[in-house]
């Protein structure tokens, strides 16, 4: 019974992996293509070309699959997997309902989420530098160093949400959750937000994989089903950091009803932010790689930091 | 006064008010495109007008007309009356490959044979196949707009003034003759003043 609980619950977690990630793309291609005026896809699957994805999928899975001459064999061929799988692992840590609809709740999960989410970013560091591309180098060390700069915020502003919760229990955080943490974590929530864009490398924060510059920067030498991956990881960690916000900002299951609907509320929510993250990326322009770093370390540093001290302050003073 | 920020916020609203209106995109193959009058698609022929007269020919800029012609003679109509030559079109063919659809072709013909139709599905995958001969063109007459109305305050076609005059002419002749009875009398008074 409790491994049929495991498994089940672990598959749950697969299909979500493989399958919301698909409807957010989809969602990015029509929702990119009406924001500029266009339909996007129309033909594939029949219905305002639904299946885009699935034949982009059949496409690239019919690709050759090339390894540069240069390149180091294993860490490059190594290098998607990494991308993706940490994500896999923190979707089994995000709460979607109350009374335990979680893949496994661990007492650490925040602590937990933050640091696999991490992990992800060397999977990018690897392909840059495996790939003996300059290109793909330069891409890397973009990766690395926006790495660097955004992850500092995204784990302060996280640490503010902690402090109010007083735990770093994931259901633990949202259970806490109350109505008034919203305007009281709204810098938090900003700056997780934002942080957490720029860790997936996403417009406006897309210098290390920026096509016209630097062709797809560490991207460059991969193709067929590795490239897919890459782009698959990118659209899970959507997924993730919409979540995440979601739980952390946004308190995950509560709304009216939470009792039966809680998921839907979650789903719901995630699936909002989400919507921002595409509206986002049609509305700004690239951000230049220092104004990247500014903004990173003059602009999101200091408000997390106030977002700190603020939350302090008000859980001395209603304690 | 600003606040900082307005600009990002103006931004979202643009492409978000975007998204809610109806989007440009041309269906092409599904729908056919609404083509403005006077389109310029190809050029149509109704070689019933043609009398090979050439100077479609000799007009192109391109010289993508090619026209073969021979002479007919017609008999005599009366005994003493001399035998007429006519011109017979063999060949009229246009090399869409060369045309640049400038349109003098139409304009220079003094007899209405050519004509501007909307038709412009006629892409072929070898450049020889855009030399269309008589037979196709004259079936892109069936695709030929009527001429667009004119303007309301637009002169009057020769055509319609001159057979206008012609009828106003027959009527005042069919008055006068209606009225001859009494005329006569006026007419003398008149002669004799």
């Amino acid at each position: 019974m409790n491994l049929l609980d495991t498994v089940l619950r672990c598959v749950a977690t697969l299909v979500v992996f493989l399958v919301f990630p698909l409807v957010i793309g989809q969602t990015e291609h029509k929702v990119m293509a009406h924001m500029q005026g266009r339909l996007g896809p129309m033909y594939a699957g029949g219905f305002h070309g639904w299946a885009q994805l699935v034949a982009d999928g059949v496409k690239f899975a019919q690709k050759e699959d090339i390894v540069p001459a240069g390149a180091d064999r294993r860490i490059f061929q190594l290098a998607p997997a990494v991308s993706l799988l940490p994500y896999l692992f923190v979707l089994l840590a995000i709460p979607v309902g109350p009374n335990g609809f979680v893949g496994q709740a661990i007492d650490a999960g925040l602590f937990f989420v933050l640091a696999v989410m991490g992990v992800g970013v060397i999977g990018k560091l690897m392909a840059g530098w495996a790939s003996a591309n300059k290109f793909s180098l330069l891409g890397g060390l973009r990766t690395a160093a926006q790495l660097m700069s955004y992850e500092l915020p995204m784990v302060l502003a996280a640490a503010s949400v902690a402090m109010a919760a007083g735990t770093l229990s994931l259901p633990g955080i949202v259970d806490s959750w109350q109505w008034y943490w919203l305007p009281w974590q709204i810098i938090g929530a900003f700056v997780f937000f934002t942080a957490g864009l720029a860790e997936l490398q996403r417009p406006p924060f897309d210098m290390p994989i920026a096509d016209s510059e630097i062709i797809f920067g560490a991207y460059t030498e991969y193709t067929g089903l590795r490239f897919a991956l890459f782009l698959l990881s990118e659209y899970v960690g959507i997924l993730v950091i919409s979540a995440l916000t979601a739980v952390l900002f946004l308190g995950g299951w509560h709304g009216p009803m939470s009792d039966q609907l809680g998921w839907l509320w979650m789903l719901l929510k995630t699936f909002a932010l989400a919507f921002v993250v595409i509206w986002l990326r049609v509305t700004y322009p690239r951000l230049r790689e220092d104004q990247l770093m500014r903004f990173a370390w003059i602009g999101l540093i200091p408000l997390a930091l106030v977002q700190l001290a603020l939350t302090g302050i008000i859980k001395v003073a209603i304690s | 006064m600003s606040f900082p920020g307005v600009g990002l916020a103006k931004g979202l609203a643009v492409t978000l008010r975007t998204m809610t209106k109806k989007s440009v995109t041309a269906q092409y193959p599904d729908v056919q495109p609404v083509l403005p009058p006077r389109s310029r698609g190809v050029i149509a022929l109704l070689e019933e007008n043609c009398t090979v007269c050439m100077l479609c020919a000799r007009e192109c800029p391109d010289w993508c007309i090619y026209i073969d012609s021979h002479k007919e003679t017609l008999p005599a109509a009366e005994p003493n009356a001399r035998a007429r030559t006519r011109n017979v079109l063999d060949r009229f063919a246009i090399d869409f490959s060369l045309c640049m659809y400038c349109g003098i072709c139409i304009e220079v013909c003094p007899f209405d044979a050519l004509f501007w139709s909307p038709e412009f599905e006629y892409a072929e995958t070898d450049i020889h196949e855009l030399t269309h001969e008589r037979e196709k063109l004259r079936e892109w007459m069936w695709t030929v707009p009527a001429p667009p109305a004119l303007d309301p305050a637009a002169e009057e076609p020769k055509e319609i003034t001159t057979a206008r005059k012609a009828a106003d002419k027959l009527a005042a002749a069919a008055a006068a003759a209606a009225e001859e009875p009494q005329a006569p009398e006026s007419e003398g008074k008149g002669d004799d003043a």
